[in-house]
């Protein structure tokens, strides 16, 4: 059995999004076979492989890592997928460090070329691209993130189960507890992020930004600069080492644009800059600007809004 | 509490990344150098964990001569030895970088004994390769966890932390462990002026690897086109407000 | 956004404090369509004076740079952007000390507070300091910190509110238009702006802009090291930005300043680090700004140590924040670089400018371009002060490597370079060097200072040494032989940096009599000796003339004026192309012969009747000396009979030979410019630009007016007329020091020039317009066994007779006024010169 085997994840019975991008890129290089830990049904693919195994009951990188890499030993396929998420790049790099393969990360194209592959992947978390080579007989890669779009396959397939041989010591990395923190709307999942800079001056300058936030149901953000000065907690920053966002609305408050920041960001929908610097990289790449020292700007547009809602 | 922590020099660049003519790498004569920002977070959280358990922390990376510059600096942030396992200054691919690494962790091993815990940081700021770590626990045969946003010891065991959508969860590693680190796992501190000079005066201990070439191969770089984006100035001052507060309707938001 | 205007009346380039200030003072004096472009963003574009420092040391022994300081620090005050926090500059080494008492000397004369103070009571101060390291210190109360940035603004907002300024931000310069040698149009990358006049201000991109319309702005972008350190408690409890004093740790090349809650701790001790203004990075490109680039900790490693012997309690906690190479600009002379660029007309530079000159510099440079010159005296920031071997990248270099470290350093006032030297070379530099010359260096050349095969003259004639390292350093008792052997018998002077300018064409006799004060239009074969003055009637150069043809004038300048002189010479000639300039000074060379034997040793080389009554006194008149064409000119700068003799270059070492070989029998001595310049000068009272003559000073004042003022008209001829009909402020005099005696120590000193002429017990002394007293030039006059001191004087002062007292050191000698004006104290009746 050849072909291009993508490791799907899934979560309560569905395919993630990332996946299914990375299924479509597949799609161009061969037979796609879809693996999951745990049934998920999945369309649009020629096979489909179930693993279980008790130790993978939950997330277990190590584990699942050496289950991928049996399967890979047992159906020789041509290469091997998952999407360049945090899951996904982990459990890759669990399977190519287990058959001493290359692997590549976060691809955003790939090119066959005789035996080999030439492709694309991100660097610098997506402000720079990189030309590479990729020579293996097992081609090991994730798939970065809206790189493609996700593959709309229909017609289900029957599902083959794998069940590997894994070691109990491999236990030792299984996630042992799940604690939920609800803090009602995140980062990650809010409509609206409202993000501070250096411009913020101070931890204090950052209760406009909460106003507006609150208003719009949304979020506040900031800069590296910001958690690095204390002003913030780190799972308020935004960014190439801090979360990454997507919001149908940045709205991005004396934020120069620096490429840390911006490739935490750029997913987002609409990006409305604030800022006294017309030239700054955030201004010119958003889609929307007010220029001008953002207290006054914000203080306006709470009030704005404020005499809106009453309306 | 015997803690390494793997550090790669890379540059910090502004708004906009040059590269070189031949495009083979970053621009970097006006950068300043740096450790990636979760390696910045691995040595803090390595010299908390010293403060904390006692022990020592060792600093090491795979670089050029110049990455000296680096190991310093985590010296002058708390980290006790450095050891610089010289390339020419050419880049080496993960696997070849990994088993370097590994190379290197176990004469360090054979000469001052076993380390408890080998902290890497999720991933390099410059290439993003998401593996390293993950390569070294292999070779050296020891469980690792990435993507950990907190760390705690009880006994021989460490309690990792790492964030999820609804919360975090939580795993339970057996020493000698690897852990590749997040950054916000702590705030790291500064050099003070007595550490820098101490930095200065310390040894740092150099070798020279042999690598092999991993399958992996940089052709070379490119910058992404610019979707060539047309700003809507939505005005000037506080009087732009009830444009903003227009396009937050167009929007759906209010 | 506003669009690019397609006219302006003058574009000024750069938006730091600088190009801030000059927009700021222009719209004051009335210019309207003034368009400022900057190619970074409002209100800090990334140049240096976003990473500045921005404290205020106003004390400077340099006049000019002090007057600078202390005009921008009442701007800023002014402004409210000026905070006053004292300084302290502290020693470690009795050098220091030293160096700190003369500093009080400077303090005294341009009226700056200052008060030496103990360990103690710098820790009083400062309590955080480690005095067991201190032996003392200079407080200065006034010392403050300033927001450059925000002045900045303040300079454009007012220009804005008086609908005289545009500024273009995020504008790029891409060239330079101009047109027969005027500046005609500025480029950007937004559209082209024709403009009357355009101003460079751009700091450390000032070479690169300038270089667009092939102009030179003689300046290299170089690194000063800083840190931020903190939080510190002691400064966070302040709760202030500023409530301790900010330390010069001179003899470490380093200062502390408070920023709030952490300290800023600067360095000029590191190596010279240069960058080229081509090679800064763009904006979007730096990591920081433009002009913060990579700490370079290498070089700032040594001084942690230092810093932290100084500030232990502080520093050992804290933690490095922050830290840059920040770009400054310097230039071969740390001195400013302000004016019309020498090659291209109506473009100027105001760049090589610091934050705490900014403000008053912007200001200079406003009202050079308005009333066509600065009230203060601009010459030492004068952009046209260099010769083009100082342009080149490879001089200003070397010459910014090796006063990088002297920012904090002591710095003799007649101390030489030691780079660059052996540049210029007199075409009689071999026969100089035989004779063992000690070379000062004069605008390039190796100028012979004294001679040390003249050392058996100092037992001859028993010449004192000083007994002071320091009053003796660059000084030689010889200097004082030569003058009495020259006196005695017959000296040769090498006088090959003499700057020679000849004009000619129909339209010369004009413009030579507008140009000049005194009358030119004399005889050909005579010479006028002429101030050249300003519009508002103070010096501008002084200068000898020599009428060569109806239509042929010949201008000799000094070495240390020449560039300027030729600027001021050829911005003035008439459009018509009536009158030609050609700068003859590599063509000839001058070798002075004076002394009483003068006539007698070149008659016997020549037949030529050198009789007084066939060669008086003023004129020139060309001699053939065997197969050298010369030229002798009877004038003497020492006082005594000679000539100075021009010969081609080439004939210049013949021509030495036969003088020094004829001289033999005659008794002839080498002499150095320590003669020329000094002893010999001072005994005869005669003035020197720069140092008595400055443009603050008018030639009633100078003892220089003449009886009559000329039919004709000239430059500064009103304002000249008009201070013939006041009582002058000030009369130059010539005083003797009566005391050398040391009130400390009972070593004799000797003052070098610049100390504050008091009042018997001290008393500042100062003219109605406010004007101090203090000494122009000191030197000794040994034919009167008296040590010389030149100072403008009030009218109440300047009485023969009047005992006063100069300020050395921080320490009270008694002088007297010898003479009221401009009589020579040696031979007043000039026989010795005119027989």
């Amino acid at each position: 059995m050849s072909g291009v085997f993508v490791f799907v994840e899934h979560d309560s019975g569905s395919p993630s999004e990332t996946s299914l991008q990375a299924v479509a890129l597949a799609g161009a290089l061969g037979e796609v076979t879809a693996v999951t830990i745990g049934d998920c049904p999945i369309g649009g693919v020629a096979r489909h492989v179930v693993i279980e195994h008790p130790l993978l009951s939950d997330h277990a990188p190590e584990a699942m890592g050496e289950a991928l890499a049996q399967l890979c030993r047992t159906r020789s396929p041509d290469a091997m997928l998952a999407s360049g998420t945090e899951r996904g790049n982990e459990i890759l790099a669990h399977v190519a460090a287990i058959l001493d393969l290359p692997l590549a990360a976060m691809v955003t194209e790939i090119r066959p070329s005789g035996q080999n592959w030439e492709l694309t992947r991100v660097r610098w978390g997506g402000s720079l691209l990189e030309e590479a080579s990729l020579t293996a007989s097992l081609k090991l890669a994730t798939i970065a993130p809206h790189a493609v779009d996700a593959a709309v396959g229909s017609g289900e397939v029957d599902a083959e189960v794998f069940e590997p041989d894994l070691s109990d010591e491999l236990s030792r990395t299984r996630v042992v507890e799940r604690v939920t923190v609800s803090e009602g709307i995140t980062l990650t999942t809010a409509p609206v992020v409202v993000s501070g800079g250096r411009g913020v001056g101070s931890p204090e300058g950052f209760a406009v930004l909460e106003d507006l936030a609150g208003l719009l149901g949304g979020a506040v953000g900031c800069s590296r600069v910001v958690t690095n000065n204390g002003w913030r907690p780190h799972s308020d920053q935004v960014g190439q080492t801090g979360t990454r966002v997507a919001p149908h609305l940045y709205i991005a408050c004396g934020i120069s644009g620096a490429i840390q920041h911006w490739v935490g960001m750029m997913a987002s929908k609409n990006v409305l800059a604030i800022n006294n610097d017309p030239e700054a990289p955030m201004v010119t790449k958003a889609d929307y600007a007010v220029i001008g020292d953002l207290h006054p700007v914000l203080e306006a547009v709470v009030a704005e809004v404020r005499r809106r809602k009453e309306v | 509490m015997r803690i390494l922590v793997c550090v790669k020099r890379v540059p910090a660049p502004g708004a906009r990344i040059a590269l070189t003519d031949d495009r083979q790498a970053v621009d970097a004569r006006h950068l300043p150098f740096t450790v990636s920002p979760h390696e910045e977070c691995a040595v803090e959280e390595a010299v908390r964990i010293k403060e904390g358990h006692g022990g020592t922390v060792v600093v090491m990376t795979l670089g050029p001569a110049e990455a000296e510059e680096q190991l310093r600096y985590a010296i002058s942030t708390g980290a006790d030895e450095a050891v610089l396992l010289a390339t020419d200054g050419s880049e080496w691919d993960p696997q070849a970088t990994a088993a370097a690494l590994a190379g290197g962790i176990e004469s360090l091993e054979l000469a001052g004994g076993p380390f408890d815990l080998v902290l890497f940081g999720n991933e390099s700021a410059d290439a993003g390769g998401y593996q390293v770590g993950i390569r070294v626990a292999h070779a050296l045969g020891r469980p690792v966890i990435s993507g950990i946003k907190g760390i705690e010891l009880e006994g021989a065991t460490l309690i990792a932390r790492r964030e999820t959508d609804a919360g975090f969860e939580v795993y339970h590693l057996p020493l000698p462990a690897v852990v590749a680190v997040k950054e916000g796992i702590n705030l790291p501190r500064y050099p003070t002026l007595p550490s820098r000079l101490k930095a200065k005066k310390a040894e740092v201990a150099s070798s020279r690897p042999t690598g092999q070439p991993g399958g992996l191969a940089m052709l070379r770089l490119d910058t992404p086109l610019e979707v060539a984006s047309s700003t809507t100035i939505l005005g000037q001052g506080p009087e732009a407000a009830p444009a903003v507060a227009d396009l937050l309707e167009d929007l759906g938001l209010l | 956004m506003s669009d690019l205007p397609s006219n302006a009346s003058v574009v000024v380039i750069g938006a730091g404090i600088v190009g801030n200030s000059v927009v700021g003072h222009l719209a004051e004096l009335g210019w309207r369509d003034i368009v400022q472009i900057d190619k970074g963003p409002l209100p800090n574009p990334g140049g240096s004076t976003g990473h500045a420092s921005n404290f205020i040391f106003p004390v400077d022994h340099n006049k000019e740079m002090a007057m600078l300081t202390l005009d921008s620090q009442r701007q800023y005050e002014e402004m409210g952007v000026n905070v006053t926090c004292g300084g302290i500059e502290v020693a470690r080494t009795e050098e220091r000390m030293e160096e700190l008492r003369r500093r009080m000397s400077s303090a005294k004369n341009w009226d700056m507070e200052a008060h030496l103070v103990t360990p103690g009571e710098i820790q009083e101060l400062v309590p955080f300091i480690n005095e067991e390291v201190l032996i003392g210190g200079c407080y200065f109360p006034t010392v403050s910190a300033v927001d450059s940035l925000r002045a900045g603004t303040i300079f454009r907002e007012r220009a804005t509110a008086l609908d005289a300024l545009q500024t273009m931000a995020n504008t790029e310069i891409l060239d330079i238009e101009t047109d027969r040698g005027r500046v005609k149009a500025v480029i950007t990358d937004k559209g082209r702006i024709e403009a009357e006049y355009v101003v460079i201000a751009c700091g450390v991109w000032s070479p690169r802009i300038a270089r667009m319309a092939g102009a030179s702005i003689p300046l290299t972008p170089a690194v000063h090291q800083m840190i931020d350190v903190g939080p510190i408690p002691i400064l966070q409890e302040s709760g202030k930005e500023l409530a301790f004093p900010i330390i010069r740790d001179m003899d470490t090349f380093m200062y502390e300043r408070q920023t709030s809650g952490s300290m800023e701790v600067g360095s000029y001790a590191h190596r010279p680090i240069f960058h080229s203004p081509d090679e800064i990075p763009s904006l979007a490109e730096a990591r920081l700004s433009p002009t913060e680039l990579p700490f370079t900790e290498d070089d700032f490693d040594p001084q942690l140590e230092v810093a932290l012997e100084l500030m232990p309690e502080i520093l050992s906690q804290a933690e490095i924040k922050y830290a840059i190479n920040g770009l400054l600009s310097l230039t071969p002379d740390a001195m400013p670089l302000i004016g019309e660029t020498v090659e291209v007309r109506n473009l100027w530079s105001a760049a090589a400018i610091w934050i705490k000159e900014g403000p008053g510099t912007g200001r200079a440079v406003a009202e050079w371009m308005t009333n066509g010159y600065p009230e203060l005296d601009p010459h030492a920031s004068d952009v046209a002060r260099f010769y083009p071997y100082a342009r080149t990248d490879h001089h200003i270099r070397a010459r910014c490597a090796e006063h990088f470290n002297k920012t904090y350093g002591i710095v003799h006032p007649r101390e030489q370079w030691a780079s660059e030297r052996n540049k210029r070379l007199s075409p009689v530099h071999s026969r100089t060097t035989e004779l063992g010359a000690v070379y000062f260096e004069a605008g390039g050349w190796e100028r012979p200072h004294w001679y040390e095969s003249n050392s058996p003259l100092v037992d001859h004639y028993g010449i004192e040494d000083r007994a002071h390292e320091w009053d003796r350093r660059w000084w030689s008792p010889i200097q004082n032989a030569e003058h009495l052997a020259m006196r005695e018998k017959v000296g040769l002077v090498d006088l090959a940096p003499f700057v020679i300018f000849d004009f000619t064409g129909p339209g010369v006799l004009d413009y030579i009599q507008t140009m000049t004060v005194n009358n030119a239009d004399v005889a050909v074969g005579r010479s006028v000796y002429t101030p050249l003055l300003t519009g508002s009637g103070g010096f501008k150069a002084d200068l000898t003339i020599l009428r060569l043809g109806e239509e042929h004038f010949r201008v000799i300048t000094g070495a240390f004026d020449g560039p300027r002189d030729q600027h001021w010479f050829r911005t003035h000639l008439p459009e018509d192309g009536s009158v030609h300039l050609a700068d003859m000074t590599s063509a000839y060379t001058t070798i002075g012969v004076w002394g009483p034997e003068a006539r007698n040793l070149v008659q016997s080389m020549t037949d030529h009747d050198l009789s007084n009554d066939a060669f008086p006194y003023g004129s020139t008149q060309a001699i053939d000396f065997g197969s050298i064409n010369a030229r002798l000119f009877r004038i003497s700068y020492v006082g005594e009979l000679g000539w100075e003799v021009y010969v081609p270059a080439e004939a210049g070492g013949p021509m030495w030979d036969r003088l020094w070989e004829v001289g033999h029998d005659f008794g002839v001595t080498a002499v150095g410019a320590g003669v020329y310049g000094t002893t010999g000068r001072l005994e005869k009272g005669y003035r020197l630009m720069g140092a008595e003559l400055e443009s603050e000073y008018n030639p009633v004042e100078a003892g220089l007016a003449r009886p009559k003022v000329k039919k004709h008209e000239f430059i500064g001829k009103e304002a000249y007329l008009a201070a013939r009909e006041e009582e002058p402020a000030a009369i130059l005099c010539t005083l003797t020091m009566e005391d050398h005696l040391s009130p400390r120590d009972g070593i004799k000193r000797y003052p070098t020039g610049r100390e504050p002429i008091t009042t018997p017990d001290g008393g500042r002394i100062t003219d109605r317009k406010g004007r101090p007293s203090y000494v122009t030039t000191a030197g000794a006059g040994p034919s009167l066994g008296k040590f010389l001191l030149l100072a403008y004087l009030p009218p109440e002062h300047a009485v023969v007779g009047n005992l006063l007292s100069v300020m050395y050191m921080n320490e009270l000698y008694p002088v007297k006024v010898a003479v009221a004006g401009s009589t020579p104290v040696f031979d007043p009746d000039d026989k010795r010169m005119k027989g």
